[in-house]
């Protein structure tokens, strides 16, 4: 439980830690909070050579929320996020999600940035990020640019960020006044990751559903958008034909793998259940 | 003459702080302040550290090791093969069980994790990358995971050394990776009984593999001094003198020059029974090098190497009458014990005392086999916070008893009434052979079901399975066998099984007691000062309780299986008395009165007729270093090893109430109450803390606990990832309560209580779980029921939608 040699650098601008990650290539390694890459370091299944530590970016914190637009840098904490109040009011599932992650230990360490980057299918946020439709923010060499949560992520650790950039912040259309959302997590135990969780927004007019978005967290490669899901449930009443069609929509998207956390048929099941409850529970949520 | 004169007697009882007493735990204060001293606190002076390169295969032919890419790593001193411990005979060492098991792999590994090569350095940082850097070739075997095809005639032959030897420990054997068979009962009177029966039920109950995991793991510094000849191990003992006689058989050190010392110990529940390569490692390394050398596990070695318990594979079968009177127990186990048979038991008992599983009913005839077998995996097979194998007995019975309900359409409750051992029937001859001491089950069933309204609940539960709701409760009076125990048959390796207390009394009244158990969370420091108190009446606060350390502890078997207040406080108490005896001489001669003449009251002699003439302990104490009677030796002091006339037989009756989610098969513990009868209380407190930890436990290992190997015997899940400890957020509310019915043959009457939530808490969660879903037809799940398994019976059953 001791991980490999490495060098550690401190940059002081994120143009300096671009540098070095360009200078050491695919021996380079960002950490942001560590909590996911330092265990693996420990386990030496992550071995690189040169530890690139964004803690001293001031510039990668904080949040900002506007009636546009929510901004998060990369480098705010989760305990962060469930302690600012402007964030909570206007997207609560940012709350709710993050209180889900890990345990309060980890949640003042663990970072949005790194929850989303890594591509760890277990990670929490993605699926949030996709339902709620979030871009990052990419900085490289050659300058800044702008990927949807929704296309990000191509496989299990792989996304479409290159070698070279870094995830600066994460941006959320700020959601509609009124909107319900809820994020339900199954999970063993306190900390552990998702055995299957969902996410889900959506506003109502009248009793009837206008727009809706589901995703799922760790029962597939990647966090899965659904838009079948979605699409199943707005325009309808919610009753339980379309509930059931998004539910049938994200367990036929759901491929999940068997592991201790129980058998694919389970999760892909389950997948279902989280999906039905969120949806109840947004809709609960939100103003008719 | 007394000091004391304005106390009253409740107040003096107060001061005394003995027996029944809910005194505060003496340990604490240094262990929430961060001051304890565990293993890993010892810094000797130029310690190295040791650890191990492992096997990734399960079953593998070693074709070569090359140390040498390692020993060019800074700071790597050495790095040692079984080739290297060939010439000292330490490449292999006995077993408890009889067996051999390889120290560092000897041509095969026969688990994944095996310990393949030990790689000393100077720090923790250069060992993990010598670790690294030693090439290991191997030649990948077949492995052998599932233990019901250990016996067939194709299956590969795991141990070779063994494939010629008659026997591994614990009987004959008759294919190469049997280890033995233990029969135990009258097979033919019990076969005529289930052949003549009115109803019989049959179930197949897997105990999975799981592992006692705690907080701290295994370790050990090995220090040998060369110039004095003598070899200091500290390390994390449940029976530091026990260590100490195998490191000195297997060593050929003499056994004075061995001092062994267990420090603080974070939790044990088993796990640090036996003795692992790791000591032998670093024992070896500090002869060799003259510098103590330092092995600590990790969580992974922890859970995938060291000891772990149960994998008992059971075929239960219960004979009974048209009214539910069961006539007859048969079972057969499985018992996976990994690649060496070192689990650890009492020599004689290869299944420990799984004959306890006729459990708390009168059934009249049993019969039961046990058949060992070696597979590719971690070898050990402890009592995790159970006495031997009982946990394993009383979740046969217990679910058994349930099955055998639901056949006959009783209420589980009204069944075990019918079949409970009567207060009026002790002491009880259980037809497999045990003597129980003492109990009242019904009485404690009764109190139990009045405390959780049982007609109540059953009345609510039919309510809902109108509705379609899973509701489960589930019941379990549990008898365990404790306090092994009597020196007539039970031993280890050779050595019966007392314990000891030594107890000096200092001239101003204050005390030092050395035990030979240890504390690995029990809180003895509380305990045995406790019943010294009222025993001798010095305040528990003024004596010193030291455990640990074999230079100065008399020799005892150690901590496990609940044997320390059945075994080592009956000693406390009988060594205690021995000082009584001497003080009451020494009063004699101060009242010039004669002995027949004093009484004994809370903390001093009284003379009888005359209560202002009274010689306090505290006076007492200080003459017997002054002015003693003619003929008596000077001091206060007296030592004790106690031999137990018999087991204790602790029981309890617990409830568990819970709700089952059929769309996520989550399992929600609404409810749990536990009664338990351990005897005299000693301390209610510290048995409420022993209660809730073995609950704790029980929740863990009933709905989550398991190693799970692949097909190629890859562990999986070896860490608390996915080993499930359940924490504050899950682990439900307690309720406990309490009867008291002591031991007649020990000498304060008390049964010990640390295991008894363990063993009765497991089949009660299981018997709530499978209770949910007995109206459906449903008999028997097997644990842990995690939500997959849950979810999935709720969808072989159609309601998992």
């Amino acid at each position: 439980m001791i991980t490999g040699a490495f060098d550690y650098h401190r940059p002081r601008s994120v143009d300096d830690a671009i540098a070095l990650l360009s200078q050491h290539g695919d021996e380079g390694r960002v950490i942001a909070g560590g909590h996911s890459l330092v265990p693996m370091m420990k386990l030496r299944l992550a071995a690189p050579s040169h530890l690139i530590d964004l803690a001293a970016l001031d510039e990668l914190k904080g949040i900002a929320v506007a009636d546009q637009a929510i901004v998060i840098g990369a480098m705010t904490t989760q305990h962060e996020i469930i302690a600012d109040q402007a964030l909570a009011a206007r997207c609560p599932i940012l709350r709710e999600t993050a209180a889900l992650i890990a345990d309060p230990q980890v949640r003042y360490c663990g970072t949005l940035g790194g929850n989303v980057a890594n591509g760890d299918p277990g990670n929490d946020m993605p699926a949030v990020m996709q339902c709620l439709g979030a871009s990052y923010r990419l900085r490289g060499p050659n300058g800044e640019r702008s990927v949807a949560a929704r296309d990000f992520y191509e496989a299990a650790y792989f996304t479409a960020r290159a070698d070279d950039e870094i995830l600066t912040a994460v941006e959320i259309p700020t959601p509609a006044a009124g909107h319900g959302a809820a994020y339900e997590k199954q999970k063993r135990k306190v900390g552990d990751y998702a055995t299957a969780a969902a996410a889900v927004m959506l506003t109502l007019a009248g009793g009837t559903c206008e727009t809706a978005s589901v995703a799922l967290t760790n029962v597939g490669e990647t966090p899965l958008f659904v838009e079948a899901a979605g699409q199943a449930l707005a325009g309808s009443g919610l009753d339980d034909a379309a509930v059931t069609a998004a539910v049938e929509a994200a367990r036929a998207a759901a491929e999940p793998v068997s592991d201790l956390r129980g058998p694919a048929d389970y999760r892909r099941h389950l997948a279902g259940v989280m999906v039905r409850r969120a949806v109840e529970r947004a809709r609960r949520r939100a103003a008719a | 003459m007394t000091d004391v004169k304005e106390m009253t007697l409740e107040e003096r009882e107060a001061t005394l702080g003995g027996i029944g007493t809910a005194r505060k735990r003496k340990e604490d204060a240094r262990f929430i302040q961060g001051k304890g001293n565990y293993v890993d606190d010892i810094k000797l002076p130029d310690t190295v550290v040791g650890n191990f390169v492992r096997s990734p295969h399960a079953h593998a032919r070693i074709k070569s090791i090359n140390t040498e890419p390692a020993t060019r790593i800074p700071g790597v001193i050495a790095v040692l093969t079984a080739d290297d411990l060939r010439p000292l005979n330490l490449h292999w060492m006995p077993t408890l069980a009889g067996d051999a098991q390889a120290v560092l792999a000897d041509e095969k590994v026969h688990f994944q994790n095996q310990e393949v090569a030990f790689v000393i350095g100077e720090d923790r940082y250069a060992v993990a990358d010598g670790i690294e850097a030693v090439e290991v070739e191997y030649e990948d075997l077949p492995a052998l995971v599932d233990p019901t095809k250990a016996l067939l005639p194709d299956a590969p032959v795991l141990r070779e050394d063994a494939q010629d030897k008659s026997e591994v420990g614990q009987g004959a054997r008759r294919h190469p990776n049997h280890i033995f068979t233990w029969d135990c009962g009258d097979k033919d009177a019990t076969d005529q009984a289930f052949a003549g029966a009115a109803v019989t039920v049959k179930e197949e109950i897997f105990y999975p593999r799981c592992h006692p995991c705690p907080l701290e793991p295994c370790g050990c510094v090995a220090s040998m001094d060369k110039v004095r000849g003598e070899l200091t191990l500290y390390g994390t003992f449940q029976a530091p003198h026990v260590i100490r006689t195998v490191v000195s058989l297997i060593s050929g050190l003499a056994e004075h020059n061995i001092r062994v010392v267990s420090p603080d110990v974070g939790g044990g529940f088993g796990n640090k029974v036996g003795a692992y390569p790791g000591y032998v490692c670093a024992t070896v390394g500090s002869i060799v090098l003259g510098r103590p050398v330092k092995w600590i596990e990790s969580r992974i070695d922890n859970l995938s190497t060291t000891a772990f318990a149960r994998d008992y594979l059971m075929t239960g079968e219960l004979a009974a009458d048209p009214d539910g009177r069961i006539t007859a127990l048969r079972c057969h186990v499985l018992a996976d014990h990994g690649a060496f048979n070192s689990h650890a038991q009492p020599s004689k008992w290869p299944a420990g005392f799984f004959n306890i599983v006729t459990g708390s009913y009168d059934i009249p005839v049993a019969h039961c086999s046990v058949d060992g077998v070696f597979t590719n995996k971690a070898p050990g097979g402890v009592a995790y916070r159970c006495s031997f194998r009982v946990t394993e007995a009383a979740y046969l019975i217990e679910r058994m008893i349930d099955v055998l309900a639901q056949k006959l359409d009783i209420d589980k409750a009204e069944i075990r009434r019918r079949n409970f051992v009567k207060a009026s029937q002790f002491p009880y001859r259980s037809c497999l052979g045990w003597e129980y001491d003492s109990g009242d089950y019904e009485t404690a069933l009764d109190k139990a079901l009045a405390a959780v309204d049982y007609e109540g609940l059953r009345r609510e539960q039919a309510e809902k399975r109108a509705r379609g709701e899973l509701m489960g409760i589930g019941i379990a009076t549990f008898t365990e066998i404790v306090g092994a125990g009597p020196t007539r048959n039970c031993d280890i390796l050779g050595i019966g099984m007392f314990d000891s207390c030594e107890i000096r009394v200092h001239p101003t009244g204050s005390a030092i007691a050395r035990l030979g158990t240890k504390s690995q969370g029990q809180g003895h420091e509380t305990t045995y000062a406790q019943i010294i108190a009222t025993e001798i009446g010095i305040p528990s606060d003024d004596i010193t309780i030291e455990e640990g350390d074999t230079d100065t502890a008399p020799y005892g078997l150690g901590t496990y299986g609940s044997r320390s207040t059945p075994v080592a406080a009956a000693a406390a108490a009988q060594a205690a008395r021995k000082i009584r005896a001497k003080a009451k001489k020494i009063a004699a001669h101060m009242l010039e009165v004669g002995e027949d003449d004093l009484e004994w009251e809370i903390d001093r002699f009284k003379v009888r007729g005359l209560p202002e003439k009274a010689a306090s302990m505290k006076e007492i104490a200080m003459a017997a270093y002054q002015s003693l009677p003619e003929g008596l030796e000077q001091g206060l002091e007296a030592v004790n090893y106690y031999d137990p006339p018999n087991f204790t037989y602790p029981f309890g009756a617990y409830v568990c109430v819970v709700d089952v989610d059929p769309h996520t098969g989550e399992v929600k513990i609404r409810r749990f109450y536990a009664l338990d009868d351990c005897g005299t209380r000693i301390n209610p407190m510290v048995i409420d803390g022993q209660v809730h930890g073995g609950l704790a436990e029980a929740f863990g290992i009933a709905m989550g606990q398991e190693l799970v190997f692949d097909e190629i015997g890859n562990i999986q899940g070896a860490s608390l990832m996915d080993y499930f400890l359940p924490t504050a957020v899950e682990t439900p509310h307690w309720e406990t309560d309490f009867t008291v019915t002591p031991s007649p043959h020990h000498p304060i009457g008390a049964k010990g209580v640390g295991e008894s939530p363990n063993v009765g808490g497991v089949p009660a969660f299981s018997n709530a779980v499978v209770d949910a879903f007995a109206h459906l037809g449903v008999t028997h799940m097997t644990m842990p029921h995690t939500h997959w398994r849950v979810w999935k019976q709720c969808e072989a059953l159609g309601i998992g939608g």
